[in-house]
């Protein structure tokens, strides 16, 4: 459709409607990838529960005993030692985030998944685990068993 | 030389890619003051692309089931950082789609641009309009709100007059008696899976077929142009139509994007299958000129029950209106002056029910 008479490319008219119209096109681009990345990111989960969390009710557990509840968005461990003790970690292996689990007749926290071993008080004991799991503290109020974060202070 | 240029030659070594490109190259559009009308199926075609672009983005957040599918679309609405917006384009795309779709075909018809060789190119074609109004059914139901619950309960009903095998067609679309959540899991993989599948071979189909037949030219068109071979003008494909449809799409999108973003699609509340249908029911508006009729239609007619008579006359309309391209040859002069009657009456037909459907209540 090139007519005779129309400039050659590169003419400072031409370049100039070139860069128009390839800008305009661009920045329409950009308007279109924009929501669509904002719209892959998916929204933040509310941590519901917060900072404290009722585990259980006393009587739950029996000595040498456990239960998996759930803390925030994540699964921890509350424990009682066979010295009648209540213990209370994160569930959540160290290593490849596997739900670890208590072994009555170990005494130790075991993680299926690679055979990772932990002591009651969180200290990765043996195999893979790179560090220990986060210990809570646990009270008794009332009847109910109430585990929450340990303070920094 | 230049990245295009040196991947250009990597191809052609290998698949000599210029041969595959040559037809296209080749391709012309024929130019007449009814030329406007070749871009409506190019404009579907685009609109089918942002359908599937949208839909991926909505099945990342939506979850098909009775208890979530609503919250899931609340969710994606009100949660999800544009996700309005994607929500919105999709339903606004996938009306302006059938729309598009509709006026593609009417084009078609009243260029008479489906007679021979084209009879099939019409015939699939036709299809695809009714695998898209399949979609616009089955996705109407997925947010799960009580509007697209009384509507697919009630477009379910339908089926089930169909004599013989109605009833059994409506227990497979419900996925039991009743509709229900297993309903929905079925809507949901018709959606998703069945028909995309389907839409995307046909399409396929279509265009290769129309690659292969060339752009028709309308009759008096035609003739004049033989007549006078002088007079005809045409366009080469590639660049220069192809540009052109870029920009029809541009402003497709354009005006599909100010649609969506100024007119939000609505949610509705969530589907309650024991609560008392709402005033105000209805269909999609493309279903609307049959459901409209349907309604008119009295109870009985002679012993006949007027719902079924409406029905099997739908279905013998849209089987003669498939087989369209058939009859053409057969008819001449007069004949073919009823052909276009047919058609003139089947738009005037379903735009007046349509609009007798919104006003009426």
């Amino acid at each position: 459709m090139q007519s005779d008479d129309s400039p050659p490319a590169g003419a400072p008219r031409r370049r100039f409607v070139e860069v128009l119209l390839g800008g305009g096109l661009f920045a329409s681009f950009l308007s279109f990838v924009y929501p669509v990345l904002r719209y892959l990111i998916p929204p933040p989960v509310a941590d519901l529960g917060g900072d404290e969390v009722v585990a259980g009710k006393v009587g739950d557990l029996k000595p040498n005993g456990s239960k998996i509840f759930r803390f925030g968005t994540r699964p921890a461990l509350l424990l009682m030692t066979a010295e009648g003790e209540y213990r209370a970690l994160s569930a959540v292996c160290t290593h490849l985030s596997c739900t670890v689990q208590y072994r009555s007749d170990l005494h130790q926290i075991w993680c299926a998944c690679h055979n990772g071993l932990y002591e009651l008080n969180g200290r990765n004991a043996s195999g893979p685990p790179p560090r220990p799991l986060e210990v809570f503290q646990v009270h008794v109020r009332g009847d109910e068993l109430v585990v929450s974060r340990k303070r920094e202070a | 030389m230049s990245l295009l240029a040196r991947a250009r030659e990597w191809l052609d070594e290998r698949f000599h890619w210029a041969e595959i490109v040559a037809p296209l190259e080749k391709k012309t559009v024929p130019l007449h003051k009814l030329s406007p009308w070749y871009f409506l199926g190019g404009i579907t075609l685009f609109l089918f692309m942002i359908q599937v672009c949208t839909g991926i983005l909505l099945l990342l957040y939506y979850r098909p089931g009775a208890n979530e599918a609503f919250e899931s679309v609340q969710y994606i609405m009100t949660r999800v950082q544009f996700g309005w917006l994607v929500r919105s384009i999709h339903s606004w795309a996938a009306n302006l789609m059938i729309l598009t779709a509709f006026a593609h075909m009417f084009s078609v018809v009243f260029l008479r641009a489906y007679r021979k060789p084209r009879e099939m190119t019409w015939v699939s074609g036709m299809l695809l309009l009714f695998l898209a109004m399949g979609f616009g059914f089955s996705g109407y139901l997925l947010p799960w709100n009580t509007l697209a619950f009384f509507a697919t309960k009630v477009g379910t009903e339908i089926t089930g007059q169909v004599p013989v095998v109605g009833h059994s067609m409506m227990v497979f679309l419900r996925g039991g008696e009743e509709v229900t959540g297993a309903t929905l899991t079925r809507f949901f993989g018709f959606h998703v899976a069945v028909l995309p599948g389907l839409t995307t071979l046909l399409i396929l189909v279509h265009i290769a077929l129309v690659q292969y037949f060339g752009m028709s030219v309308p009759p008096g068109v035609e003739e004049r142009w033989k007549a006078s071979p002088g007079e005809a003008r045409q366009m080469k494909f590639f660049p220069n139509f192809f540009l052109r449809e870029l920009m029809a799409w541009y402003i497709a999108l354009g005006v599909l994007g100010t649609l969506a973003a100024i007119l939000p699609w609505d949610l509705g509340t969530k589907a309650d299958p024991f609560a008392p249908a709402p005033a105000g029911i209805r269909p999609e508006w493309y279903f609307m000129f049959m459901f409209q009729t349907l309604k008119e239609i009295p109870a009985k007619l002679w012993f006949l029950d007027g719902e079924l008579v409406g029905i099997l006359m739908f279905g013998a309309a849209g089987g003669l209106w498939l087989l369209l391209p058939f009859f053409d040859p057969l008819a001449r002069g007069r004949g073919r002056r009823f052909i276009m009657g047919a058609g003139i009456f089947a738009l005037s037909y379903m735009i007046a029910m349509t609009v007798y459907g919104y006003v009426a209540k």
